[in-house]
């Protein structure tokens, strides 16, 4: 017991000092909640690197609110448990006292989240990456934004790429979650509109052993193409790999980025002749692979808009002087579109001292961000194509 | 006839040749489930993430063997480095007995502690490989992928239907049968063995008799150990390493295990191939199958799948249910006293 005591007063001796240090303006907090856990946590990983990015740009420039500094506390949203997410939400808020949350990174954590802490306590939200098309209808209070697209809009583009081709029937398979079914659901709703017809529409698991069966019945099924809505490190890849291996489809549909490096590498020339759409990529993209190499990480999916998203709150905050969300909640759109001078990638500092002197920004960022309607991100989408084993750029479709 | 041997092409490609596969795979890892359960009377919950840290000792013996110039094309480096990587689980698992789970088997703790303190162990090293090697997904194998591919079969063949066979498919299945056979004769033939056996059985009698009970234990954690490394290495290679899918693997190995009756060896195999040829028959459409065998006039218009492929999951856990239903001690397990 003695010992106990010593080790407390020991410890609080130490902690203290650090405590009382001044700082030097005041800081920010910002919640940043990614599934750092769970079965998108391989994808979590880069989009922390370009948000902490983004805050150490801000940090260096020192320009943000008088000096003020902006801080990370991290939460874990799991992306699969709701309820994990609510509670560490609720923690940030709460005990954290943020003033922002980035994020959530899954959908159904997003509405969770919102519904349960962010209306309640008045906090802003902004996603990197949801993008359930239910998220677009959902009250908020004027709240939740999100720099990524809503679903329903890429798959108006992924089912006329398709009809475009001449493809005329096609089996589907997604990821059994919020975003796939969206995703899938607005690729098939348009697709028949269009006169196709969609042979099957499955849904798989992620993080399972084996894909075979699930390959099976699509080919059963038959169709001129698969479409497959999924994760490149995950279910998405499974398929594709089984699909490959038994000779089940020749040619695939890649929506939303899944034709990614990481899996160009590992199978790039089994799926020739693919083709789909990357979103998010507009003329800044290579711009900010650049910045991101200099920085030390790679791009991965959601990698600019997570950048983007800090950079929104800061500059809002700078617009509405004031790190209050009550106050900047209206800034939002403001500072992310026209008029104003265009703000890219590693250009933050440029658009705070603007704002400061009273001018107008319009942040483009790495992600081209441009919000429309409920506050979501029009989305700019590459049409690409897999030409010897390589991702090829055959196109652009904006929002 | 074309019709029939295109049927067979369909059912092999499809059905027997990714279920023996993947009935290898798991049956390897509830090998060792069943083993450390018979040994040390517990279900370590860890054992997924040995196969986890094993396989991710393949993958950096790979980088190395690779940067040196070192390889066996056609075959996978992987195979290559697989000796280390059996050395590296072998250590960490006796290091982990030595360390965590002694201090509770001295003081003869109930099962379910030991239980628990396995999943503590499966958090540690879940944390530790994604510490280590991170979370993403690693492709490692460099062989040549196929020994046949379905195009070839089609060209070959001149038939409608292909068949693939993957070199890591036969490398799985090859190795499988050679642990298997190398385990059994070890406990049937040797006399450590029978030691093993025999501690097994009746850990009293079997400490009367002489026999050192810290070596049989040690022994089993090695064997365990071994086939963890070999199993996630066979997995990963044929698949890829991702860690948080063999966290997931550690189900349909469970299940295997407890279907085949827990502790026994021969029971795990056979609940291996239990589940995975369940898992890929109960879901299959059986359309294309079919209408190879049947007159025009009578083809199917449904898929003629019994469960949607969204219930994959669910089988195993079916197959648990039943098994413990009508055989509580499992398919080959012993009555129950």
């Amino acid at each position: 017991m003695k010992r106990l005591a010593l080790t407390v007063a020991i410890s609080a001796t130490l902690v203290t000092p650090a405590l009382m240090t001044p700082a030097f303006g005041a800081t920010i907090k910002l919640g940043l909640l990614l599934g750092f856990t769970g079965p998108l946590d391989s994808v979590a990983p880069t989009m922390l690197s370009a948000a902490e990015l983004a805050v150490k740009e801000i940090n260096d420039s020192g320009l943000l609110l008088d000096g003020s500094k902006l801080e990370l506390v991290k939460a874990d949203s799991t992306c699969i448990d709701a309820n994990v997410a609510v509670t560490a939400a609720d923690k940030v808020v709460t005990a954290d006292h943020v003033d922002g949350i980035v994020g959530a990174m899954c959908s159904g954590a997003s509405s969770a989240i919102l519904q349960k802490v962010a209306i309640p306590n008045n906090v802003v939200m902004i996603s990197p990456s949801a993008t359930s098309p239910a998220l677009s209808t959902i009250e908020d209070n004027g709240l939740f934004f999100r720099v990524s697209p809503s679903d329903a809009r890429q798959g108006e583009v992924v089912a006329q790429m398709m009809y475009d081709r001449g493809i005329r029937s096609a089996a589907l398979t997604y990821t059994n979650n919020d975003y796939g079914k969206g995703l899938s659901d607005s690729i098939q709703t348009n697709f028949k509109k269009l006169g196709g017809t969609i042979t099957i529409s499955a849904a798989h698991e992620d993080g399972k052993a084996d894909y075979t069966a699930d390959v099976a019945a699509l080919a059963a099924a038959g169709g001129e193409i698969l479409v497959v809505v999924g994760y490149p490190d995950q279910g998405g890849k499974g398929i594709l790999q089984a699909a490959v291996d038994a000779d089940a489809f020749g040619k695939f549909v890649l929506p939303d980025g899944l034709a990614v490096d990481s899996l160009m590498n590992v199978m790039g020339n089994s799926l020739n002749g693919s083709f789909g759409t990357l979103p998010g990529f507009g003329p800044n993209a290579d711009k900010f692979k650049e910045i991101a190499a200099a920085n030390g990480f790679k791009i991965g999916p959601y990698t600019g808009e997570s950048y983007d998203d800090v950079a929104l709150f800061a500059l809002a905050m700078q617009a509405a002087k004031s790190s209050n969300s009550a106050d900047y909640k209206d800034k939002i759109f403001e500072v992310a579109n026209a008029p104003g001078t265009q703000i890219g990638p590693g250009e933050l500092a440029k658009g705070l001292k603007i704002l400061a002197e009273g001018g107008d920004v319009d942040y483009v960022g790495a992600s081209s961000v441009e919000l429309i309607g409920p506050g979501e991100s029009a989305g700019n989408f590459r049409l690409i194509e897999v030409k010897d084993g390589k991702v090829v750029t055959v196109g652009g479709q904006a929002g | 006839m074309e019709n029939l041997l295109n049927a067979v092409v369909l059912a092999a490609n499809y059905l027997v040749i990714p279920a023996t596969t993947y009935g290898c795979q798991i049956a390897l890892g509830a090998l060792g489930v069943t083993l450390i359960f018979s040994v040390l009377r517990f279900s370590n919950f860890a054992h997924g993430e040995m196969m986890s840290f094993g396989t991710m000792i393949t993958i950096f013996t790979v980088w190395g063997l690779q940067a040196a110039g070192i390889s066996i094309q056609p075959l996978s480096t992987a195979l290559l480095a697989l000796p280390v990587s059996i050395a590296a689980t072998i250590a960490v698992t006796l290091l982990t007995d030595r360390w965590v789970y002694r201090f509770y088997r001295v003081r003869r703790v109930e099962p379910i502690i030991m239980v628990i303190v396995s999943a503590g162990l499966m958090f540690f090293f879940s944390g530790l490989t994604r510490f280590v090697i991170g979370p993403e997904d690693r492709n490692f194998d460099d062989g040549v992928r196929f020994i046949i591919s379905a195009r070839e079969f089609k060209e070959r063949t001149g038939l409608a239907e292909g068949m693939s066979f993957r070199t890591t498919q036969a490398a799985t299945i090859i190795v499988a049968v050679a642990c298997v056979a190398l385990l059994f004769w070890f406990l049937e033939r040797t006399r450590t063995g029978k030691t093993m056996r025999a501690y097994a059985d009746n850990e009293d009698l079997a400490l009367l008799s002489g026999i050192d009970p810290e070596k049989v234990v040690m022994l089993a954690w090695t064997i365990a150990a071994s086939l963890a490394a070999i199993a996630g290495t066979l997995y990963g290679m044929d698949k890829s390493y991702k860690p948080f899918v063999y966290q997931e693997l550690l189900m349909p190995i469970f299940a295997a295990a407890i279907a085949g009756g827990f502790g026994n060896p021969l029971g795990a195999i056979a609940g291996g191939f239990l589940v995975a040829f369940s898992e890929v028959a109960l879901t299959y459409p059986y359309k294309r199958l079919v209408s190879y065998l049947v007159p025009p006039s009578w083809q199917p218009d449904g898929l003629l799948q019994f469960l949607a492929t969204d219930y994959k999951y669910a089988i195993s856990f079916f197959i648990l249910i039943i098994v413990l239903f009508t055989r509580p001690t499992g398919l080959l397990g012993k009555r129950s006293a």
